[in-house]
């Protein structure tokens, strides 16, 4: 064995957290890719094998990067791993890897210079997702354009020519998920108080997607926190929280964010930072392993990500037996709810979001018979790897048909968009909706139609 | 060399379908056991059995050894391939193709998961009985090839007793049918001999299995006891009352720890063992023998009894016998999982001669056991990296097995002999056994070409007699065998 190479792993943690691994496999059945392609360098087992090469020495090649950024981070490898292997963690330092080869060869170590470089193709399309996504006021300039087209028919025409696919599958899967248009959306006040008695004092996170492309969830979020209770403060500086760019190997862009981020919420003077998208809530519990080694923030980011919960995890605690403040009125609909991967496999909740559900009367919940496999959205995946992402939208997409339901309920934009685009694409119109936007027509007294229109 | 097979192998398998890239092909470097590591020259992915046959018959061709492989989920290296061989890796022939359960059966190729077949049935009624305790994800081929076990083969029995028709890619790379699906077919019983080969007769293409009816009433009880001993006696107290569970299970303190650890199964705390017994059938019986069951377990010292009360209970019981052996990860940076075999009424004599040996070499043994069949599965745990302790781990692990062998038991019970103990194959059979075993592998593959270095010690050629040190074969010189 070589010498674990110093600037890849300096104080061996990460030599540390790949040897955890016993290769036992039973992280391969709830893989996605590996249930794609069935090959042990898809798998995490694999991918965790690569790691371990490259500490040992090996350079990055072409094939190696390829499959660390053919991982979904799903993260169904880690509850499912009975050796508690730290996979988060694992493919994180990975994608940094990725993100920055090494140029030439490393003093000291002896290491050769990595074969491994992005293309420019890559690197412009990775550039512009980043330079667009994480900020809530460029990505609504891009989603005007996009609604026009969208209004027009025009994406029709560039959809069906097969001019986008030639020039970028990436822009060709942009057009595909694209939302449809909705109407225009009041902006969110400042504050919104608790309606009765006031039970706590929550900020709330408007996010980037979220707050782009589905306005109405966070106006739900909003509505129905405040008939639970809560007096509900919306910082109106508020930028991306950074899960984007932490998921995708871009460190430092994160940790910028995610300070901005911290900032923000210290200053709303909160007891709790309520998230109603499951990416970011997950990656605002991780800030403390994010700035855990930067002396001026590590304690601030642990304090804060120590006061995040989702929006489910929150409401069923406050709302938990007995403690409901708003009536539920029926809503007769049979509904399937997607388990997006952040909240399910990342943040371990699961069982809440359908006690919610499941506490409005009629409603009755089905299940997807997947296991909750990833639906291929995974962050800008389905910008990145359009073909494997398409793949598993086809299947999540004919696991949440066969269910016969007439609604789906997902708690994270992207999988919303994902799912209902591979709906679309079998010729199924199954309206989606969040969490929040159903317990809203519930408190509210709303028809089942509120929910099932479809706006296309 | 295997450069030149690569064109005929893509021409087989399309170029997604073959794997040359060297960091590739390290992932494909060992199986679940980690101590033994081959990297192979090629790795093929075939979908389907023409394909199969495609690759064997150019391996053959060109005289290239190869392997075939499945979920890669083995504990005794059985499927590694030698460093000029190539890798058949099955994970892509996955489907199930029938479930019939007017004949009680199913037809799957050999890259299914083990609990996907009894999913499948499901809908009927039906489950498929083998279940290792990696059912999540080993495969239905490799369950052949080790013809693997599981908690409940107590009642229902090993992989062989529910295979009844085989599909089989020859060594010589012909596609053949091995029994008709029904489990009686007249002639030898080339589908016993082929179950439990470890890869060494062919390539399971597709496989009939036997579904099992789901039971009408289950019921899974965890005891706890002070001592591994008390919960033994109560082990063999209830088989001698007559009662056949479908598992009777046993973790003594250290495994309880791991699991814990692992999957927060809450099993009674400071237990020295806990013995899970499920019991399975028409509803009267089950609960007539829980009953009794439980009356067993009070007379032997059980501090503590739970019942699971529904299936979401009994899912939590079985994830920490399930998860032992990976969960042992969390309290050891490496072990050995050892497999043997002794005689139910010598456990405890066992367990305590074990327990000394640990002490003595002050390395820690933990033992997760199938106790309804005396199925041993010691976990000897050691430091990776630090000097000597895995040499002293490896010995230990093997005084176990000498122990095995002394109270008239086996060597393995479910996880085969493969690499790792074909040197114990001498010490279990005598030169004449190992010399008929080598006919019957030469009957099949008689250049030796399939999975080679497997079980057996010593590396031989068909072309030369077995047992040419010595002589003819008795049976040659007698007359009553020919050799190929």
């Amino acid at each position: 064995m070589a010498d674990p190479v110093e600037g890849r792993d300096p104080v061996g943690e990460l030599r540390s957290l790949a040897d955890d691994c016993v290769h036992c496999g039973f992280c391969l059945p709830v893989c996605p890719t590996y249930q794609l392609w069935g090959e042990e360098m898809d798998s995490p087992r694999g991918r965790i094998h690569l790691m371990t090469q490259v500490l040992d020495g090996a350079e990055l090649t072409d094939a190696t990067a390829g499959h660390f950024d053919r991982c979904l981070g799903c993260m169904a490898c880690v509850p499912a791993c009975p050796s508690g292997v730290q996979y988060d963690q694992l493919i994180e330092a990975a994608r940094t890897w990725v993100e920055n080869p090494r140029d030439r060869p490393e003093r000291g170590t002896g290491q050769d210079a990595d074969e491994y470089h992005r293309t420019l193709r890559e690197r412009v399309t990775r550039a512009a997702i980043f330079a667009v996504f994480p900020y809530p006021r460029r990505l609504r300039l891009l989603a005007g354009p996009l609604r026009a087209a969208q209004r027009t028919g025009l994406d029709q025409v560039i959809r069906r020519s097969s001019l986008p696919g030639r020039l970028s599958p990436e822009l060709a899967a942009a057009l595909r998920l694209a939302p449809p248009p909705t109407g225009r959306i009041p902006a969110l006040p400042r504050r919104v108080p608790a309606r009765g008695q006031r039970r706590a004092v929550v900020g709330m996170l408007t996010g980037c997607v979220q707050g782009v492309f589905f306005p109405q969830v966070n106006t739900a979020t909003a509505r129905v926190l405040s008939a639970e209770g809560c007096d509900v403060v919306i910082p109106n500086a508020q930028g991306c929280c950074g899960a984007l760019s932490l998921h995708s190997g871009r460190r430092s862009e994160g940790q910028r964010l995610a300070r901005r981020t911290i900032a923000t919420f210290e200053r709303a003077g909160v007891d709790t930072i309520v998230v109603n998208s499951a990416g970011c809530g997950s990656a605002m519990k991780e800030y403390r392993h994010l700035l855990a080694d930067d002396p001026g923030w590590a304690a601030r980011a642990d304090a804060l990500a120590g006061r995040v919960r989702d929006f489910a995890e929150f409401l069923a605690d406050l709302t938990g037996p007995g403690g409901q403040a708003a009536a539920r009125h029926p809503l007769p609909v049979t509904a399937v709810y997607h388990d997006a991967c952040h909240l399910g496999h990342a943040q371990g909740i699961k069982a809440q979001p359908r006690a919610l559900l499941r506490a409005i009367p009629g409603l009755e919940l089905a299940e997807a018979g997947d296991g909750g496999t990833c639906c291929g959205s995974a962050g800008v995946y389905n910008l990145l790897q359009p073909e494997a992402a398409r793949e598993l939208g086809e299947r999540k997409a004919a696991t949440i048909q066969a269910t016969g339901a007439q609604l789906l309920i997902s708690a994270n934009p992207g999988c919303s968009l994902q799912i209902a685009t591979a709906l679309a694409a079998r010729g199924v119109s199954m309206p989606v909706a969040h969490t929040a936007q159903v317990l809203d027509a519930s408190i509210r007294g709303l028809p089942v139609a509120s929910l099932t229109r479809v706006t296309r | 060399m295997i450069e030149t097979l690569i064109p005929a192998m893509t021409e087989v398998c399309g170029a997604d379908g073959v794997i040359t890239d060297p960091a590739e092909l390290r992932t494909y470097e060992c199986d679940g056991l980690t101590s033994h590591r081959s990297i192979p020259a090629l790795v093929v992915l075939p979908e389907n059995a023409e394909q199969v046959a495609g690759v064997v018959r150019a391996c053959a061709a060109a005289g290239v050894p190869f392997v075939a492989r499945g979920s890669g989920t083995g504990l005794s290296g059985g499927a590694l391939a030698p460093a000029d061989g190539v890798l058949i890796v099955m994970t892509k022939m996955k489907k199930i193709i029938e479930i019939d359960p007017a004949s009680r059966r199913a037809v799957v190729e050999p890259g299914a998961t083990n609990l996907s077949v009894s999913k499948a049935a499901e809908p009927f009624g039906y489950f498929y009985a083998p279940d290792p305790s990696s059912q999540v994800i080993c495969s239905i081929g490799g369950n052949v090839a080790e013809n693997s076990g599981g908690a409940h083969c107590l009642k229902h029995g090993f992989t062989v007793n529910h295979v009844t028709g085989l599909e089989v890619v020859t060594p010589a790379g012909e596609i053949v049918w091995l029994g008709d699906g029904t489990g009686a077919a007249p002639g030898y019983d080339l589908l016993g001999a082929f179950t439990g080969s470890e890869g060494t007769l062919g390539i399971a293409t597709k496989i009939v299995v036997r579904l099992t009816r789901i039971p009408a009433a289950v019921t899974t009880l965890l005891a706890a006891f002070g001592t591994t001993g008390e919960g033994g006696a109560a082990v063999s107290a209830i088989i001698a009352a007559g009662i056949m569970p479908a598992a009777i299970e046993m973790m003594d303190a250290l495994s309880i720890e791991a699991a814990e650890a692992a999957v927060h199964c809450c099993y009674p705390d400071g237990a020295g063992a806990v013995l899970i017994v499920e019991l399975d059938g028409p509803e009267a019986d089950v609960e007539a023998e829980t009953k009794a069951v439980r009356e067993i377990c009070e007379q032997a010292g059980a501090t503590e009894i739970r019942a699971a009360a529904d299936p979401a209970e009994r899912a939590v019981i079985w994830a920490g016998r399930k998860s032992a052996f990976a969960a042992v990860g969390r309290i050891s940076t490496a072990y050995i999982v050892q497999d043997g075999v002794v005689p139910r009424t010598a456990l405890q004599d066992v367990l305590d001669r074990i327990a000394e040996l640990s002490a003595a070499a002050g390395i820690r043994v933990a033992n997760v056991f199938h106790a309804g069949d005396g199925n041993l599965h010691p976990l000897v745990l050691f430091e990776d990296g630090k000097p000597g302790d895995k040499e002293a781990a490896e010995e230990l692990s093997g005084a176990i097995l000498d122990l095995c062998i002394e109270h008239g038991g086996s060597i393995t019970g479910e996880h085969g002999v493969g690499v790792d103990k074909s040197r114990y194959m001498p010490k279990m059979f005598g030169p004449d056994d190992l010399d008929t075993m080598q006919m019957v592998r030469c009957a099949f593959d008689p250049r030796g070409l399939c999975n080679p270095g497997k079980i057996f010690p010593t590396p031989r050629l068909c072309g030369e007699v077995p047992g040419v040190r010595r002589g003819p074969h008795p049976l040659v010189a007698s007359g009553l065998a020919d050799l190929l």
